[in-house]
């Protein structure tokens, strides 16, 4: 047997240990075991890699493994888990340079080779360019380094055109002239330039999606830079980060009722004007005293967490409160829409954090049939996913997008801190309902003070 | 290797990630992409030939090192806050 050969068989191992790995996240209970199976079959891969007799120098690969697992480690530990969507785009890019790397180090020493080759090569390093960027403009729009907001300028989409426009043509080029190290350069360059004025003009509660796209991008890459030095154990692990990806964003853009194309060329924010043909209605304010008697006589409670909820770091204080009705007698439960926060059940982590049981955790399908039996919606930092027009009004930018039926309860309580509108910027039909009152301020004091009542009853 | 085996592993695996990961829960979709983002780091195995296999330029080294840094940044961070978060994930009999 020779060192390939073993080589390959260690590599077989990994794949299925992170097959398993995906699987066992498949519920809860497993998860962990998942999670260290795969782990395991990453140990292998590099373990096998090093030991095959191909590496010759060992001290640069020791410098690089130190310095990237001690930052890794720092971040992972440091993050919270309101930080998590910043941190998952990190980790985006970082994957995709790394990519961009080993393909640029494949080109510098071996050259593109035949026409698949540099065909695969060419993918890898637009693909790969545009995402590192991508993903640090995702960055830094979530940690809020820069605006949330999508940013628009003139001639944004000339702009766009004209560089996908050399990037294809360069592409070309570089097919019929593999050797040319300035083409490569520059085709890398403008794909880097690419990723930036894709993600600029994409608004913060689009963030889901674009997360997951990204997340299919770092995937694919792996899987073309596995084309590029002929490694399968990349092609394979890539393919899986991909479908990933890509299931995620359809599940995303399935509930926003929104395609694909729509949200990374529609600037969604920007196109929409607010709504404000004068609304006879008012919406009602309530007290937090008035607020807890109804509470108290509560019998079931379903609180609707959004982004705002994260912001404000009112998970703790929820969890009391919640705690305290059930003390009651009450049943709590938590319905979560599926692009509530910043990506993919994000506000699910955020809610485990502060140690609420997952089995309180209900998905918007499952709560929706059960609203109307409920006595107390509690819609905490979310908006437009509990707007009742996506359901009837045509006119509305929302209409289709599923939403959680809050109105459907007896009585819904609004934690707002004021009366503007949410992202989408139009006006939100619930507040005017006749059973819906709003408690205005800060989410974590509201709720904290809401805690403050239920133990001065107990005295 | 031949083209044509590696477009065959290629479309095998997607397959089987669609199939894997059309199961997770919404519950768990944030570890998943952390789990996502730290077997994506797979990438190390191209990086340690990069850094390792010819050590005789300048611009291979640093782009081998570089790579081998930013891969085992996402693996570790991956592994470990996917751990963490996993760890949060409590059921109510538990309590």
């Amino acid at each position: 047997m020779n060192s390939a050969f073993i080589t390959n068989l260690a590599y077989i191992i990994s794949s299925v240990l992170f097959a398993f790995g995906l699987k066992f996240l498949g519920s809860p209970v497993s998860a962990r075991r998942g999670n260290i199976l795969s782990a395991s079959g990453m140990f292998l891969a590099i373990v096998a890699t090093l030991a095959n007799g191909q590496i010759i120098s060992f001290q640069w690969i020791l410098i690089g493994i130190i310095i990237g697992a001690s930052l890794g480690a720092l971040v992972a530990f440091k993050a919270a888990m309101t930080q998590m969507p910043q941190m998952i785009a990190l980790l985006h890019g970082c994957g995709a340079l790394a990519s961009v790397f080993v393909d640029w180090t494949a080109y510098h020493v071996n050259g593109a080779g035949d026409l698949t080759n540099t065909i695969t090569l060419y993918l890898s390093i637009v693909i790969g360019g545009l995402t590192v960027t991508g993903s640090a403009i995702a960055w830094g729009k979530l940690s809020e380094k820069i605006p949330g907001k999508p940013i628009l300028f003139a001639g944004q989409r000339l702009l766009n055109i004209a560089l996908i426009a050399s990037i294809l043509i360069l592409g070309i080029l570089f097919l019929m002239h593999p050797a040319r190290y300035d083409v490569f350069l520059i085709i890398l360059g403008l794909s880097v330039l690419f990723g930036i004025f894709l993600v600029i003009p994409i608004g913060g509660a689009d963030m889901p999606v674009v997360i997951s796209v990204l997340n299919s991008y770092s995937g694919i890459v792996a899987c073309t830079t596995g084309f590029v030095i002929h490694n399968t154990l990349l092609i394979v692990v890539g393919s899986l980060v991909g479908a990933n990806g890509i299931i995620l964003s359809i599940i995303m853009c399935k509930a926003m009722n929104r395609s694909i194309t729509n949200v990374i060329f529609g600037a969604f924010g920007a196109v929409v004007k607010k709504k404000t043909d004068g609304q006879k209605k008012e919406a009602k304010a309530i007290s937090v005293e008035d607020a807890f008697l109804i509470l108290e006589n509560a019998k079931s409670v379903v609180i609707i967490p959004g982004y705002g909820l994260a912001v404000a770091q009112a998970q703790h204080a929820v969890r009391e409160l919640s705690e305290f009705l059930e003390k009651n007698g009450c049943d709590v439960k938590y319905a979560i829409h599926p692009v509530a926060g910043r990506m993919p059940g994000h506000m699910n982590v955020v809610l485990a954090e502060a140690n609420i049981p997952y089995d309180q955790l209900m998905e918007m399908d499952a709560i929706n049939p059960l609203m109307e039996n409920v006595d107390v919606a509690i819609v905490i930092g979310a908006n437009d996913v509990v707007n009742p027009a996506a359901r009837h009004d045509k006119s509305s930018p929302i209409y289709g997008m599923p939403i959680i039926n809050a109105d459907k309860a007896k009585t819904v309580f609004v934690l707002k801190r004021s009366m503007a509108t949410g992202f989408a910027g139009i006006e939100n039909e619930l507040f005017y309902d006749d059973n819906c009152r709003m408690i205005f301020g800060d989410a974590k004091q509201t709720v904290q003070a809401l805690v403050a009542e239920f133990k001065n009853s107990q005295h | 290797m031949e083209l044509i085996y590696l477009l065959f592993i290629l479309v095998l695996s997607i397959f089987l990630g669609f199939a894997l990961i059309s199961r997770v829960p919404p519950l768990l979709h944030t570890p998943l992409m952390s789990e996502a983002n730290a077997i994506c780091g797979i990438i190390v195995i191209g990086a340690l030939i990069a850094a390792g296999a010819q050590a005789n330029s300048t611009l291979t080294i640093i782009l081998g090192t570089s790579a081998v840094a930013l891969a085992t940044f996402n693996v570790v961070g991956g592994y470990l806050v996917t751990e963490r978060m996993l760890k949060m994930f409590k059921k109510k009999a538990a309590q």
